[in-house]
């Protein structure tokens, strides 16, 4: 094991080397363009064999990883933003071949207008494209999901896809020590790809093909029984990660106080140690306040969720996302994972982080407030309620 | 080998792929339905020059000693063959 | 001409496929696949012959094949390829199959990029001229004058307005190790550009005129015979591009008609003489173009 002060990107590009993609396909955008940098940089110096293509655009990238999966290899690509809602077809291309590709997405902002920072509208915006998402919420957790990624989606009961997210630049571009696993180890938790899902010049397939109506559900209940069958993975995965690595993770979501919590703040990404601090502030005032870090919105954590908030006298969900005319998606998950468990509590949602823009402190000490006290459905940080009430 | 009809047409829940990959060349299903007339080989006039093996779109004309011989389970007639044929060997039939 | 036949597999490929009586582009499909072998894997975007060819459980290619997205021929390929290498396959041939809208409009991103990067990969362009899968709708390769459902001939407009795209030139342009033109109206000259792409190192763009009878209007037994006349008039011309060189492989002595061409088929018969008469000069531009720049031995 080595110590190195990296960024989320970079983090996230060591934790690929070690995983021993054999294609990458690589096409720029910020804030993910380090991770294509580092890429190549360890393509040059040969501390990564993998076949390095420089796509055209980011529909070729994922294209590109698709053909190279069902070719039997393992792929990578990494995009942002644009990029994701550009290569959005073939999203639901991977997924529905199941083919195990790894991409990391850095969250970031989608026009119009125009922006280049972070916020979550892009990948939340891809949650029914049948992949795995996870949110990493530093250095280390990119790191390492890098390396279990692979191990998740390329499991034989899940077979799908798997998006991992980082906040944009508040992620992707800020420094911390992180460890990195030494190569025998992480050969050792991540053997080489295996999979009949691929061309085979003993058997000759064919694949990608059409299924029509009498047929096609199936396949369809299949690939969703594939994403539930990961939540059983991703726990025997970390299980052995820490095993190997001693880093521990907790599953689909991360628990903050809140087993006794009146007041739970649900939240996803890089925001969170902003809110377990604020909760530790709160709780030195008397307000026992608790914080859930959604660490994969798919599958989705019906069941942890609504154990975590059964107890709970309110709830908010922060997200740095809307839906337009509705809500927060993850506030829509949410309540829905409530309303299956008979949790009936009052509930707020606070949208902030759009494009970029900081949430403070006191933000979240307001949302706290909010919380506790009752304020609107759905709430803009800075604005305030929508016209919805 | 060339795809042929398998024994196996339909596909319950547990059998259908999990993934969108599976045995190439598989068929379940035929084409003679599609045809209304369908070529005919004069053996006696076929030098089996190959033409119509070459321009057929469907691949059902193979060449045994010399002649040409045609796959009616997937020849859809449209007959291509009998337009090539440069010594009308082949001529089209009406499907009764 | 019986050498043709013999020098390709016995084997068929591409079997039992629902495309329509008398296609074309399934007659260039499987022409290349017998070139190419057991070891081909093909790819195809959504178009004709994906969707006659990909039904499970009927699946109609017995090598190994893949359904690529719209755009995603070329980059697919380039996947495909790079990943079999990966794995250690030295063996083999990654080929597209994409019809004129997949290649010219949709596609022509990512085959630009493919023949950029020079992947070492084949992709033949089977152009029947119109949105044929969908019901006949304009592409960028439809012709001068062509009727199409997008493109109605009435009294204010003659059919479509544009001439064909040139993409043989587009993929020469890239300084592409290999790109051809064929019709399959002569599928030996075809077979033989398949087979000796499959000789050449880099990207290989081949552009093959496939037509489609129920698209062009034509009974479906003359799908051979307007290929053929579609060179014989000089309204395509079969060509090679190799070494920085074009060459024209095949000069007529004397065009065969235009009128009598395009009279055959149902999409031009609304021309007026006008309008014949602007086929035929861009036609004898192309040739003065072709004749200054094209070598022919």
């Amino acid at each position: 094991m080595s110590r190195k002060f990296l960024s989320g990107n970079e983090a996230f590009a060591e934790g690929i080397r070690l995983a021993r993609p054999q294609v990458i396909s690589a096409y720029p955008i910020t804030p993910q363009t380090i991770v294509v940098e580092r890429l190549s940089e360890m393509v040059e110096d040969g501390s990564l064999s993998a076949e390095y293509v420089h796509v055209e655009s980011e529909h070729s990238a994922l294209s590109c990883a698709i053909g190279a999966s069902a070719a039997g290899a393992r792929a990578f690509t990494a995009t942002s933003s644009q990029g994701l809602l550009y290569m959005a077809e073939c999203l639901y291309y991977a997924s529905g071949g199941r083919f195990p590709i790894v991409m990391m997405n850095a969250d970031r902002s989608t026009a119009l207008p125009w922006n280049i920072y972070g916020d979550q509208r892009d990948s939340l915006s891809q949650l029914d494209s049948g992949w795995i998402q996870a949110y990493a919420e530093n250095a280390q957790e990119a790191l390492d999901l890098a390396l279990m990624s692979y191990k998740i989606a390329e499991n034989k009961d899940v077979s799908t896809p798997f998006m991992a997210n980082l906040d944009g630049f508040v992620l992707t571009h800020t420094y911390e020590p992180v460890d990195i696993p030494d190569r025998e180890q992480a050969d050792k938790f991540l053997p080489p790809y295996e999979t009949d899902n691929r061309i085979d010049f003993e058997n000759p397939k064919n694949m990608a093909f059409s299924a029509g109506p009498d047929t096609n559900y199936i396949f369809k209940f299949k690939e969703h029984e594939g994403v539930l069958a990961a939540r059983d993975v991703i726990a025997e995965t970390e299980k052995e990660f820490a095993e190997i690595f001693g880093r521990k993770y907790t599953g689909l979501v991360e628990n903050y106080l809140t087993e006794d919590a009146d007041y739970i703040l649900v939240t996803l990404g890089s925001i969170a140690g902003l809110c377990r601090e604020t909760a530790d502030k709160l709780r030195a005032e008397g307000i026992k306040a608790g914080v859930v870090r959604i660490r994969y919105m798919r599958p989705f954590p019906h069941r942890e969720i609504a154990e975590a908030l059964k107890n709970a006298k309110a709830y908010g969900v922060l997200e740095k996302d809307i839906s337009f005319g509705s809500e927060g998606t993850v506030y829509t998950n949410v309540n829905s994972a409530l309303k299956k468990a008979d949790v009936n509590i009052k509930g707020y949602n606070f949208i902030g982080g759009l494009g970029g823009r900081n949430i403070s402190a006191s933000d979240i000490e307001d949302i706290f407030d909010g919380i506790s006290k009752g304020t609107s459905n759905v709430n803009f940080i800075g604005i305030g309620g929508d016209s919805n009430g | 080998m060339r795809p042929y009809v398998r024994d196996k047409k339909t596909f319950s829940q547990s059998e259908v792929p999990e993934n969108t990959c599976f045995e190439a060349g598989y068929l379940v299903s035929v084409n003679s339905g599609w045809r209304s007339i369908r070529p005919v080989i004069d053996n006696a006039k076929c030098v089996g020059c190959q033409q119509c093996y070459l321009y057929c779109p469907d691949g059902v004309i193979s060449i045994n000693d010399k002649k040409a011989a045609i796959d009616y389970d997937f020849c859809k007639g449209c007959g291509i063959c009998a337009k090539i044929c440069r010594l009308n060997a082949i001529r089209m039939e009406s499907e009764r | 001409m019986a050498n043709t036949a013999d020098s390709i597999s016995r084997e068929e490929y591409f079997y039992g496929h629902k495309a329509c009586a008398g296609c074309g582009g399934s007659l260039a499909v499987r022409a290349a696949l017998k070139v190419l072998g057991k070891n081909a894997v093909s790819v195809l975007p959504a178009g004709c012959m994906s969707a006659v060819g990909f039904n499970f459980p009927q699946l109609c290619f017995s090598n190994n094949s893949i359904i690529s997205t719209f755009a995603g021929t070329a980059s697919m390929l380039t996947g495909v390829e790079a990943g079999l290498r990966a794995r250690g396959f030295k063996d083999f041939t990654a080929v597209g199959f994409a019809g004129d809208g997949g290649t010219a409009d949709i596609g022509i991103q990512a085959l630009s990029g493919a023949i950029d990067r020079n992947d070492n990969i084949i992709y033949i362009c089977y152009d029947n001229e119109a949105y044929m899968n969908t019901g006949i709708q304009k592409s960028g390769l439809t012709p001068f004058g062509a009727k199409t459902t997008t493109t109605p001939a009435g009294k204010n407009i003659h059919g479509n307005i544009r001439p064909k795209k040139n993409m043989f030139e587009i993929a020469a342009a890239h300084d592409i190790p290999y790109a051809a033109t064929a019709s399959v109206g002569y599928i030996d000259d075809f077979i033989a550009k398949v087979r000796k792409a499959s000789q050449i190192q880099g990207t290989k763009y081949i552009h093959v005129i496939a037509p489609c009878p129920t698209g062009w209007g034509v009974p479906v037994d003359e799908t051979v015979n307007i290929a053929r006349e579609v060179v014989d008039s000089g309204l395509w011309y079969l060509a090679e591009y190799e070494n920085g060189e074009f060459k024209l492989n095949r000069k007529p002595k004397e065009f065969t008609s235009v009128a009598d061409y395009l009279k055959k088929q149902g999409r031009f018969r609304h021309l007026s003489d006008e309008d014949i008469d602007i086929i035929i000069k861009s036609r004898d531009k192309k040739w003065e173009y072709i004749g200054k720049n094209f070598k022919f031995d």
